[in-house]
């Protein structure tokens, strides 16, 4: 059986792993390489990197730290922040990155997402997506690797999940802005909602703080992974121990 | 040393990576010579069966590959290359195994790309196996599948049963990405080097 995936993401800005809250005030919080190699070892089932710069300053991620990164671990990964044609995709890729994923660009150039798939194949073409919940609807928000950048977009989450599973996207990240960094829990009912439009794998993003959060998001909004960085990065919760209690509440994980 | 056939597929990288962190040499090639003369063959592959069939026909590979004899491993796509056919953009393929390759339907509850970390249930002994337990979980990314067939070695789920390891005379397959699957996936390149 699928298990699900818990997936630490790395938000790195000149090389370097950093966290901030609510995308504000990112402090550093370690060596890339070393952080790698300690979740690999740790359990985790995926990592992604989001160059947190490299989507505002119109620049793509350095293929060095990618490449770095892929010689030494032998689990999947992805990699996010400025990919926004099919070269930026190949560089990272040929780098040993096996995903991208893609976010601001895409909303620029849905184009994008049908051209990556058919040029590298849709299962690594992954589209994150950062959504708030604005009255009683979903919004998809845009630029927000930068304070001063992000703003909301006119498009509805649920339109454009539709639409980039259309245009041959291979895995949705939607991450719950309202949630982001507080770490009260995954938007449980956003989520849920997200998964009714798509068949697509689904990783839940935005909100993870305890173990049970991540029993909630796998049991109640049926997602395929579980993304998270304060938690993790922290130290209090060891993915190993995560995974146990997982185990313990009938969730399929591997261990 | 080991000849990675240079399909244009992107996860090269990946694999050129897992053996050398089992210090094992590997040549990025699309030269037959080249090829022919390797002790050992890794059919790689990411992206539609269609643009790499075209692609290796267009270096005159189709028939260099059908003729070898030393062990050949299809990774991912590159098992499904290995297949009379495939529905993937109605695509002939190189017709080494038998079976048509289909399309992993989607149901409820069951996501396609099928994506993530599933489990091998072995059918039959194959050296690619060798010291790795029933059930191990390996790294899965595909939205097509192989049948189960005389050749499977091993099956995985998802939705349906499907080809997850598959074995005629020399000619290997992997529907995962033994280079991306832990130390499961590195005993399996191991094996695949020293067994195979």
């Amino acid at each position: 059986m699928l298990a699900k995936r818990i997936i630490p993401c790395l938000d790195v800005r000149d090389g370097q792993v950093v966290k901030g809250v609510r995308f504000r005030e990112h402090r550093v919080v370690g060596d890339i390489i070393e952080l790698a190699q300690r979740y690999q070892q740790a359990g985790a089932d995926e990592l992604v990197f989001y160059d947190i710069t490299a989507s505002t300053q119109a620049r793509t991620a350095d293929p060095a730290w990618i490449s770095a990164i892929a010689r030494v671990i032998d689990i999947p990964f992805c990699v996010a922040g400025g990919i926004r044609d099919i070269e930026s995709a190949r560089t990272i890729l040929h780098a040993g990155a096996d995903k991208i994923s893609i976010n601001s660009p895409a909303l620029e150039n849905p184009d994008l997402i049908s051209a990556l798939a058919r040029t590298f194949g849709q299962q690594c073409v992954v589209v994150g997506i950062d959504s708030h919940q604005t009255d009683n609807d979903y919004y998809v928000h845009q630029y927000t690797g930068d304070e001063s950048t992000q703003r909301a977009t006119a498009r509805r989450t649920f339109d454009w999940v539709k639409e980039v599973e259309s245009l041959g996207a291979g895995e949705i990240v939607l991450n719950c802005m309202n949630q982001d960094g507080v770490r009260e829990g995954y938007d449980i009912a956003q989520l849920h909602a997200v998964r009714q439009q798509t068949s697509l794998p689904l990783i839940a993003s935005g909100g993870a703080g305890s173990q049970d959060h991540f029993a909630q998001v796998f049991t109640q909004a049926d997602v395929d992974g579980a993304l998270a960085a304060s938690v993790f990065h922290s130290g209090e919760l060891p993915i190993s121990d995560l995974k146990q209690f997982l185990a313990e509440q009938n969730i399929e994980v591997r261990q | 040393m080991i000849a990675i056939v240079d399909s244009g597929g992107a996860n090269i990288t990946s694999i050129r990576f897992a053996f050398e962190r089992l210090g094992v040499e590997t040549a990025l090639t699309a030269c037959p010579k080249v090829i022919q003369q390797a002790s050992h063959v890794i059919l790689p592959g990411v992206g539609a069966a269609q643009d790499a069939m075209v692609r290796l026909e267009q270096h005159g590979l189709c028939d260099t590959l059908r003729s070898l004899t030393q062990p050949v491993l299809g990774i991912c796509l590159g098992m499904q290359l290995l297949y009379d056919y495939s529905e993937e953009g109605d695509t002939a393929c190189l017709g080494i195994l038998p079976g048509r390759i289909k399309a992993l339907p989607a149901q409820p509850g069951i996501t396609v790309p099928h994506m993530g970390w599933n489990t091998l249930q072995q059918q039959q002994g194959s050296p690619l196996l060798k010291g790795i337990a029933d059930n191990r979980y390996v790294y899965f990314v595909h939205g097509f599948i192989a049948p189960v067939t005389e050749h499977s070695c091993a099956t995985s789920h998802h939705g349906q049963t499907f080809t997850a390891i598959t074995q005629k005379d020399n000619f290997f397959g992997a529907q995962f990405h033994p280079e991306r699957s832990g130390a499961a996936g590195a005993q399996i390149l191991k094996n695949f080097y020293e067994a195979c």
